[in-house]
């Protein structure tokens, strides 16, 4: 029965779809870690990117300007989260959760106060599932990596752009230096607070793109609560996978291929329930030290201040 | 007295601004907020049903809050509230369904005591042992505890172990015997507000009455110079997270025995956030906890009421939830800010 | 020669205290320069003034005769001044070469990670430095940190080198490689200023030294021609003290003995086989520059930190290996060093702050239940016995001044009728009421047949309020003295690591 489920390229697909809402928040909070800002506000930023996508894109008519719009929201809420806790100092677990907080009732206030109880229009422009010619013809490959959301093979590129920005550039080692010991970076000349605003604000636009994956990408509606905790489980993804881009994106398809599999296992077998503990047990498990280690970034969630 | 009046200036600021803002966005989206407001209230305490249906939302947000105000003053942040909730949930209803021939009272206590243990025992082993031992941050440890035992409750309903005979995934029934009665007859306010109540003296004495509460606070304060007092850092963190656990376990044990009766299968309580709120809206004061959970369950019930009546959609209060809480997180940074300006003086002053 | 460095009536102040006053002096080309002093004599804050962490009150600063304005660090590394500060700015988790171009990286946008660490190479080879550039900078020794520092200083082309006490956390072979490298760059025309307190290194390495003492520059002289004496001399100075007239006392026979400890913190051992013995009715005084191990000391005696080796008893029996809170129960009290670390909970009322020893005993406890009535009351007899101000036990620790807060301290201990007083830095940054006071509690102890042991950086202190003066430096008591047949000078220059010949 598991073989049987294993050797079916849907479930592959699956999980690589499942794992996109992941990823994408998992490699924005490597972002805002990077840079020494702890940011549970994944889960928050989702819905306001998912309902701003399908705003923007309902009103222009145009799923890729609802992108836009939505990434730019991303952006705008990070700067605020980013103003609180980086230049006030303000505690950033609490901030974050009363950011998680707010996106929730204000995404479900404002999709019952535009659309009213149809909810989302039907006419709202989804974005486009792409299939890649070639690709799509290799068996049992296909299907999983030739024909899938647009914003699919975004993430994907996001992550190997991610990699090459934090490892290989100028920049990304900078904001790498200030998430390690800010002092440092400080005496060595650089501005630490720009650099955290930096990492803070792109790990915005990368969730808010998850949310839109959500709402434009799978379906064409937005959901009251629609991320579903996926910001949260984002967060254990990036911790998994130790504060990389490569790594978050596994640790997500990881996650992806628990979801996958229940769906596909229903009904026979292990207990689809207990599959789906799997991943945030091994969290756990990471976070202890019992599979390897899981160190973040050493100035991680220490408030910088200049005046020490 | 002073310092309790002091304390409540705060919340009560945050409050006042919340609901002004949410004023000023049902002006700006063409509803009026005297009516909107005014259907909260009678919504919320405008009538026997109503008033009961509000403290008997206010039940299992006190309890958990609670749990959560007395994690903080441990200096630790207990996010998995809701998982420990569900623990305490299943395991009140398997000792309500499954244990027979015990009188009332010994048959609610027992599944109290079970559903207290097993949820503390959630919080104070992985969560409580990974902080103290290896320093894991126990945001993500308990948030990721609370999902396992959400999937838990999942296995246990969809064809499980728990699950009654039939088609529908959830739990039998609990027994007669371990029902809790209600107050108000039709609604569902039960004794469980006894409980609520007696809880919150109970860990209002703890904290500030007993050594216990008084380590505890030291360590939640400055653990360095709890170490320096003799006091075993690692145990209390381990000892505060139980404890938060059980608070949270007992929310779960009041609402089944008290209201729902049997485990529904479903994905999430929405209290172990909301408790959060509570938490840091009373400033982690156990009194002050049944104020501010008596605040949000009355926007939850009142909300209903407000949309029916004025059409402001109960969301509506959730935005006023988050607005408190980036308040009150601001009114934290002023004393921060202070703070550190006094830090500076202090610190430069003795430069060589 | 020329002048590369010129600073000239630097003041810089803060409330309460003038850290430079009118500070002059010059570096020439080619040189290595010594800044000597106490603590508190104001060399960091120079420091920091000239490499524009902080902005001075008045003064000039010249480099190769351009006037220097900094605001910011930034501004100091691009006019050539390169600081290689006591606590050093690395990224473990970065290599080497990354520590070295962070913020100054070649190219626009990709790091160009072979031929960075190809510069760095070379670098290394110009500083006649032997270093891997692709090594993790948390793998490394300290002394090689301590090279990947300079290189860094290099690397932004510096024109003159700040080194804050370099050879403080080096061990003695890293020191005379770091000695070498200096009188390499020495060679290239580069000068180098090098602050410290020790008066062998000074004498050995720098080619003039400038005294500071209490944020003036007392002299600048050549080091060639000067004496370690009359080094000291400069260094201490011959102040009024605040002398406190104590009267003699016959010491009793000994509580704590502390023999041949040995005590680690991370790779370095701070303490280096330690005895002497503290008696009763005796102050005995621990002097010593900070970071000499007094401090580690301090927290083994009192069971904060373990020993590596050693015993310590105290009333005749083993304390070794007991806890914090055994120690406590046995007589020992303990003024701690950092009161708002560790001496108090700030966020706690002065009921709850005096009571934090003995808060589960009776009378303040039974049965784990707290009692009000006997904290309170014990609360008002401390603040009234030892003029707490202002007098509301029910005011947060956090609101006192620091001179109450220590206080508040001091009476918790003493009043607990502990058989030694452990005071370390007990008068750090209080007004000299408050100094008084504490000193005359501390001569009551004495009187009353208690033992104290005092931990002081201020030597002033030291000699007034002791019977015997022991002085640490480098892990290592080097002498113990009554204080009566000792002079400050003497006192200086064994703190700073000088041999004494006659014995006091």
């Amino acid at each position: 029965m598991l073989w049987d489920a294993l050797t079916r390229p849907d479930l592959w697909a699956a999980t690589l779809a499942m794992a996109t809402p992941i990823a994408l928040p998992a490699l924005g909070g490597t972002f805002s870690e990077r840079s020494g800002v702890v940011n549970i506000a994944m889960e928050g930023i989702m819905l306001i990117g998912a309902f701003f996508g399908v705003l923007f894109s309902y009103y222009t008519h145009n799923a890729w300007l609802g992108l836009l719009g939505a990434i730019l929201m991303g952006a705008l809420i990070s700067t605020l989260f980013a103003y609180v806790t980086v230049n006030l100092g303000a505690d950033q677990v609490i901030v974050g959760m009363g950011v998680n907080i707010f996106a929730a009732g204000l995404t479900a206030f404002m999709l019952n106060e535009i659309f009213g109880y149809g909810g989302t229009p039907r006419e709202t422009p989804a974005l486009p599932n792409l299939t890649i010619p070639g690709i799509s013809d290799i068996p049992f490959v296909g299907p999983i990596l030739g024909s899938q959301n647009v914003v699919v093979y975004l993430m994907l590129m996001l992550v190997i752009t991610s990699h090459y920005f934090l490892f290989h550039t100028n920049l990304g080692l900078r904001i790498r230096s200030v998430g390690e010991n800010p002092q440092a970076a400080d005496t060595a000349g650089l501005n630490v607070l720009r650099l955290r605003y930096l990492g803070v604000i792109i790990g915005g636009m990368l969730s808010s793109l998850g949310g839109v994956y959500l709402a434009l990408g799978l379906l064409n509606s937005f959901e009251v609560n629609m991320s579903g905790g996926r910001g949260y489980i984002a967060l254990a993804a990036m911790i998994f996978g130790k504060w990389t881009p490569f790594g978050s994106l596994g640790a997500a398809l990881l996650f992806g291929f628990a979801m996958a599999l229940s769906i596909v296992l229903q009904g026979g077998g292990v207990p689809s329930n207990i599959i789906q503990m799997l991943p945030y047990a091994l969290t756990i498990l990471a976070l202890t030290g019992l599979v390897g280690r899981s160190t973040p970034p050493a100035a991680d969630g220490i408030p910088y201040d200049p005046n020490k | 007295m002073q310092k309790t009046i002091e304390g409540l200036v705060t919340p009560f600021v945050a409050i006042v601004i919340a609901v002004l803002i949410g004023a000023v966005v049902m002006l700006m989206t063409g509803h009026n907020p005297l009516t909107a407001y005014g259907a909260l209230f009678s919504g919320a305490f405008g009538s026997t049903v109503n008033l009961s249906n509000t403290m008997a939302n206010a039940i299992p947000l006190i309890l958990s809050g609670l749990g959560v105000a007395i994690a903080f003053k441990a200096g630790l942040f207990n996010i998995g509230a809701e998982g420990q909730y569900w623990i305490g949930s299943m395991a009140a209803v398997w000792i309500g369904y499954s244990v027979h021939g015990l009188p009332p009272i010994l048959h609610i206590s027992l599944s109290i005591i079970v559903a207290m243990l097993a949820a503390g025992l959630w919080a104070g082993i992985v969560p409580g042992l990974a902080k103290a031992f290896v320093g894991a941050h126990e945001v993500i440890t308990t948030m990721m505890m609370s999902y396992i035992a959400i999937f838990l409750s999942h296995y246990m309903l969809e064809n499980g172990p728990m699950m009654q005979t039939g088609f529908t995934p959830q739990s039998p029934v609990i027994l007669p015997s371990a029902t809790l009665g209600k107050i108000v007859e039709r609604t569902q306010l039960s004794w469980g507000l006894a409980i609520a109540v007696v809880a919150c003296i109970i860990v209002y004495w703890l904290l500030y009455k007993t050594t216990l509460g008084y380590r505890l606070r030291a360590v939640g304060l400055n653990s360095r110079a709890a170490n320096y007092a003799g006091i075993n850092v690692p145990f209390h963190l381990v000892l505060a997270l139980f404890i938060s656990g059980m608070l949270a376990g007992l929310a779960g044990a009041v609402q089944m025995l008290g209201v729902q009766h049997r485990l529904y299968d479903s994905f999430s309580s929405g209290y172990g956030f909301t408790a959060i709120v509570v938490a840091l809206l009373a400033n982690n004061n156990p009194f002050g906890v049944i104020l501010a959970s008596i605040f949000f369950a009355a926007l939850s019930t009142g909300g209903q009421s407000m949309q029916l009546v004025s059409g402001v959609p109960a969301h509506l209060t959730a935005v006023i939830s988050g607005i408190i809480i980036f308040l009150v997180a601001t009114k934290d940074i002023v004393q921060i800010q202070k703070r550190w300006r006094k830090r500076q003086t202090l610190a430069s002053g003795k430069e060589a | 020669m020329h002048t590369s460095l010129e600073v000239r009536d630097i003041t810089k102040s803060f409330p309460g205290v003038i850290a430079n006053d009118h500070v002059n002096f010059d570096v020439r080309e080619g040189e290595i320069h010594a800044i000597l002093g106490e603590n508190g004599a104001g060399k960091s804050t120079l420091m920091k003034v000239i490499y524009g962490l902080y902005k001075p009150d008045s003064g000039s600063i010249r480099l190769y005769d351009q006037e220097l304005n900094f605001a910011s660090p930034r501004q100091a590394i691009e006019a050539g001044i390169g600081m290689v500060h006591q606590h050093f700015m690395l990224i473990p988790a970065l290599t080497v070469a990354e520590n070295v171009v962070l913020g100054g990286e070649p190219g626009r946008i990709h790091y160009r990670r072979k031929e960075n660490v190809e510069i760095v190479r070379q670098l290394a080879k110009q500083c006649h430095m032997d270093i891997n550039p692709e090594a993790k900078v948390g793998d490394l020794t300290v002394g090689l940190q301590q090279r990947v520092e300079i290189l860094k200083v290099f690397y932004r082309k510096a024109k003159l080198l700040i080194l804050d006490e370099p050879t403080a956390m080096l061990t003695p072979q890293e020191v005379e490689e770091l000695i070498q490298v200096m009188e390499r760059l020495r060679s290239q025309g580069i000068p180098i200023i090098f602050i410290s307190h020790k008066l062998d290194e000074v004498k050995r390495i720098s080619d003039r030294v400038t005294v500071m003492r209490a944020g003036k520059t007392v002299n600048t002289v050549e080091t060639k021609s000067t004496t370690p004496q009359e080094l000291a001399n400069l260094m201490v100075g011959r102040e009024v003290v605040l002398q406190v007239s104590k009267p003699p006392q016959l010491p009793g026979e000994p509580i704590l003995e502390v023999e041949d400890i040995v005590v680690s913190s991370g790779r370095n051992e701070k303490v280096k086989g330690v005895s002497f013995q503290v008696h009763r009715g005796e102050i005995f005084g621990l002097a010593g520059i900070d970071g000499n191990g007094q401090f580690e000391l301090v927290e083994a005696i009192t069971g904060l930190m373990p020993c590596k080796s050693g015993r310590i008893r105290f009333l005749g029996g083993d304390i070794t290996s007991s806890s914090v809170r055994g120690r406590t129960k046995a007589g020992i009290a303990y003024i701690p060093q950092d009161r708002q670390l560790d001496g108090l909970v700030m966020d706690f009322e002065l009921t709850e702050n005096f009571i934090l020893r003995d808060f589960f005993k009776a009378p303040f406890a039974s049965i784990g239940q707290m009692k009000k009535k006997p904290i309170e009351d014990f609360a008002t007899r401390l603040s009234e016995a030892f003029d707490v101000r202002p007098r509301r036990i029910h005011a947060l620790a956090r609101n006192l001044s620091g001179g109450n807060q220590q206080k508040v301290i001091l009476a918790r201990e003493v009043s607990r009728n502990p058989e030694l007083l452990i005071a370390a830095q007990p008068t750090r940054g209080l007004d000299v009421g408050a100094i008084q006071f504490i000193h005359n509690k501390l001569l009551e102890l004495r009187q009353g047949g208690k033992a104290v042991l005092l931990v002081s950086l201020e030597l002033d202190e030291i000699m007034s309020l002791s019977d015997r003066i022991g002085v640490i430096h480098a892990g290592r008591l080097m002498a113990i003295l009554p204080s009566g047949q000792v002079t400050r000078e003497q006192l200086g220059l064994l703190m700073t690591g000088v041999n004494l010949e006659k014995e006091g």
